[in-house]
């Protein structure tokens, strides 16, 4: 192992989207095996260069972006065979600045710490890095009481966006009456555009597994379920495997480390519906119903699962009390703000040059989040807003980057910090159209049990399609506000109770960009289809045929060398042709067709 | 999958075999169903009723799950499966567009089954791949990075390989 280099790929699913499998395979019948060793892992957390393969060997540690069958061969024969890395490809290594190194120098991983580090089919990949000492620690050293108390010192807050107190949810199941009591790994991760918890499952499936494992030591619980998106199929399959791995090591089953505690795991695919992320719909369709929430009280803590008191914990919360209890309350308290302490997860997507899985302290503001971590905006436009909280979230604007993320700023902001998606908006991004894209989403999902959630969302919805067709009226900002809060108020769960926020904290921030559209009939960012309407410009156009070429559509229509027409009814809007002609011969024309 | 099942000839054995597996498992009947559409592609009316038979199961609260959850299917597929992805990301990116020009492209709209059965095309929440944004998935391989004339070209491709 000494001499020989360790040679990683990257295989969480953003990086076998980008073909890691393929970089993997050849790397496996081209590597010379007695020069290094290749390893699995798991999300190594650079999403924009995916696939990553990372070296480690007797200079440093070299992880290379965008790796191909063809880089990969060229990796194997200079940096592998004849030890000199290339620098040019490498996008981290402490042995040298790269452009991207602030990505990851910037983060503080505790969660992450073994995510592409370990591999995740390998428990003791795990064990190698001090996995289920936490565990250990817990049920050999410690009363459950004493383990709630170390739950609290750390401060550790719900991370599945709500951020109440775990050691309290905890105290409560273990004090409630009844048995058999449950814990629940909620990994229904349902936002569009939030991925964390996906990549904790595939990357360090045994840390959930451990989290679990102390959560039912300290309530008093014999059985788990771990509800997980079956659109996670990667996610599910190393659960699973770890799940039979942890069995045999005696760390799930009768009489964990001798003592008398028995606990053990079963899997619950959950079947898409966004819904089940909420906890009381969750149980309902581990039950076997549909998912439809109920009132509380009484809490899940007193009456769960089943009727029995029933503690559920997302899928980060979990990860995070299994590294408290191997390192410490203070690993997770010594960071943070007064109220919010510890890290946080996000999944950093949208118009950002580099997106992927971060880890920061709670604390870091939205411009170090953008700028330093994700190198700023991918395209030539100016940062417009962030988007935290997926539908249940809100947009902040880029005056307001210096806020600060943690639980408090955010909700003060309008927002709130959900579950983890972070997605940023540059100045081609219509922020009315945005909000209409999440209340279409949590219009659909509604489970139609309270009426202002099912009619309400509903009403909205249609209120935004028309200010996006133009035909928006003066009256319906406020309509906008008076529904949405009373959506908030007369809804029983989570879901309708949030679904108003992308609306309310966008006519809040963006309110000049809604009357753009009612009173001037027009689409500032060019994005609302029937707002715009592509234009080519007969003097300037040479009938070089590229845009019909290029139209995905067949709407641009001419003969060569004359100057060519775009057919409106068939154009979709999607700019190819703007973008394809180098002549600057297409324009694009602002307001409803008979204003124009 | 290729051929149509209507009823629940030749595939009792199937549901019955998916059925006992689950036999000691509280609130059993959506990881059954579950299996059903894994084995069969989707969920036969026939099935259902076999199902409600089984004690504390009845039709109707089944139709009322299948019809719930999106991931149930009551109709078959067909062979090859587009997913598009509408997550916040793809959607910025321009999935509207990309969903049009493969609608267009195949010949149906979002959500439906070409006649002859070959290609399905449905709009999904988020594949959690939104670096690649904006993304499909034909039969589970992701397709990322895509503009409207890659996706044309990606359809008309698997168009001609279907009618081979």
């Amino acid at each position: 192992m000494h001499n020989k280099k360790a040679v990683k790929v990257g295989l969480a699913s953003c990086g076998i989207a980008a073909g890691a499998n393929k970089v993997f395979d050849y790397l496996e019948s081209h590597l010379p095996k007695e020069k290094a060793e290749l390893k699995k892992t798991g999300c190594i957390g650079m999403c924009f260069k995916e696939p990553l393969v990372e070296i480690n060997d007797e200079k440093g540690t070299f992880i290379y972006g965008s790796v191909d069958e063809k880089r990969a061969e060229r990796i194997i024969r200079e940096h592998l065979i004849q030890g000199n890395p290339i620098e040019e490809w490498i996008v981290y290594s402490n042995t040298f600045e790269t452009e991207e190194r602030d990505y990851l120098k910037k983060q503080h991983r505790i969660l992450l710490k073994n995510s592409g580090k370990i591999d995740p089919e390998d428990i003791d990949s795990y064990l190698q890095v001090g996995g289920y000492e936490g565990l250990k620690r817990a049920v050999t050293a410690m009363s459950p009481d004493e383990v709630i108390l170390e739950i609290e010192k750390a401060v550790l807050r719900g991370r599945g966006g709500a951020g109440f107190p775990t050691h309290l949810k905890w105290k409560f199941t273990r004090e409630a009456k009844g048995k058999p009591k449950y814990v629940i790994c909620n990994a229904d991760e349902g936002d569009p555009g939030a991925f964390m918890d996906r990549s904790v499952l595939e990357s360090d499936p045994h840390s959930v597994l451990e989290g679990m494992a102390i959560a039912a030591y300290a309530i008093g619980a014999e059985k788990g379920y771990i509800y997980v998106r079956a659109e996670y199929p990667l996610a599910i399959r190393r659960l699973k495997i770890a799940i039979e791995q942890a069995r045999s090591q005696g760390f799930l089953g009768r009489d964990i480390f001798n003592k008398n505690f028995n606990f053990d795991i079963e899997i619950r695919e959950g079947a898409g519906a966004f819904v089940c992320g909420e906890e009381t719909a969750l149980m309902a369709s581990i039950e076997g119903q549909r998912g439809m929430p109920r009132f509380k009280p009484p809490f899940p803590a007193q009456k769960g699962l089943w009727g029995k008191p029933t503690c559920i914990n997302n899928v980060e919360t979990l990860a995070a009390a299994a590294r408290i209890l191997s390192q410490g309350a203070e690993v997770f308290s010594s960071c943070g703000t007064e109220k919010s302490k510890g890290t946080k997860i996000f999944a950093l997507a949208g118009k950002i040059k580099r997106g992927g899985l971060i880890e920061i302290p709670m604390g870091t503001t939205i411009r170090e989040i953008v700028f330093d971590i994700g190198g700023g905006i991918s395209s030539q436009k100016a940062f417009k807003a962030v988007q935290t909280g997926g539908p249940s979230g809100g947009c902040i604007p880029a005056h307001m980057a210096d806020l600060t993320v943690d639980y408090e700023a955010l909700k003060e902001a309008g927002a709130i910090m959900g579950s983890g998606g972070l997605i940023v908006m540059d100045e081609d991004t219509c922020m009315v159209d945005v909000a209409r894209f999440f209340l279409k989403f949590t219009t659909g999902e509604s489970c139609g049990k309270c009426t202002f959630c099912r009619i309400g969302t509903y009403q909205m919805l249609h209120i935004l399609d028309r200010i996006c067709s133009g035909h928006g009226e003066p009256e319906d900002l406020e309509l906008l506000e008076d529904l949405g809060e009373k959506i908030i108020k007369g809804s029983l769960c989570g879901l309708g109770q949030t679904a108003p926020n992308p609306v309310l904290t966008t006519i809040k921030y963006f309110r000049e960009e809604y009357e753009a559209h009612i009173y001037e009939k027009r689409c500032p960012a060019g994005k609302c289809r029937d707002l715009v309407e592509y234009r080519i410009i007969p003097e300037k156009c040479i009938g070089c045929g590229l845009c019909s070429k290029i139209c995905p559509v067949n709407a641009v229509e001419g003969v060569r060398k004359q100057p060519h027409t775009i057919n409106v009814r068939k154009c979709i809007k999607c700019g190819s042709c703007a973008e394809a002609c180098r002549f600057d011969a297409i324009e694009i024309a602002s307001g409803l067709s008979e204003g124009r | 999958m290729g051929e149509k099942r209507t009823a629940l000839e030749g595939i009792e054995d199937v549901i019955d075999a998916i059925i006992k597996r689950h036999a000691d498992k509280r609130g059993a009947a959506i990881p059954i169903l579950q299996d059903i559409q894994k084995e069969l592609g989707y969920i036969p009316k026939a099935a259902l009723y076999k199902i409600s038979q089984l004690p504390g199961m009845n039709a109707s609260d089944l139709y009322g799950i299948v019809t719930f959850y999106s991931q149930f299917r009551l109709q078959p597929m067909g062979e090859v499966m587009i997913h598009v992805c509408h997550g916040t990301a793809c959607h910025l990116a321009g999935a509207e567009e990309i969903t049009c020009v493969i609608c267009e492209t195949a010949g149906i709209t979002d959500g439906e089954t070409s006649p002859d059965g070959k290609i399905t095309v449905e709009k999904v929440a988020c594949l959690g791949c939104c670096s690649l944004a904006p993304v499909i998935t034909v039969n589970g391989e992701t397709y990322g990075r895509l503009t409207p004339e890659k996706a044309r070209e990606l359809i008309k491709n698997i168009k001609k390989e279907t009618e081979n």
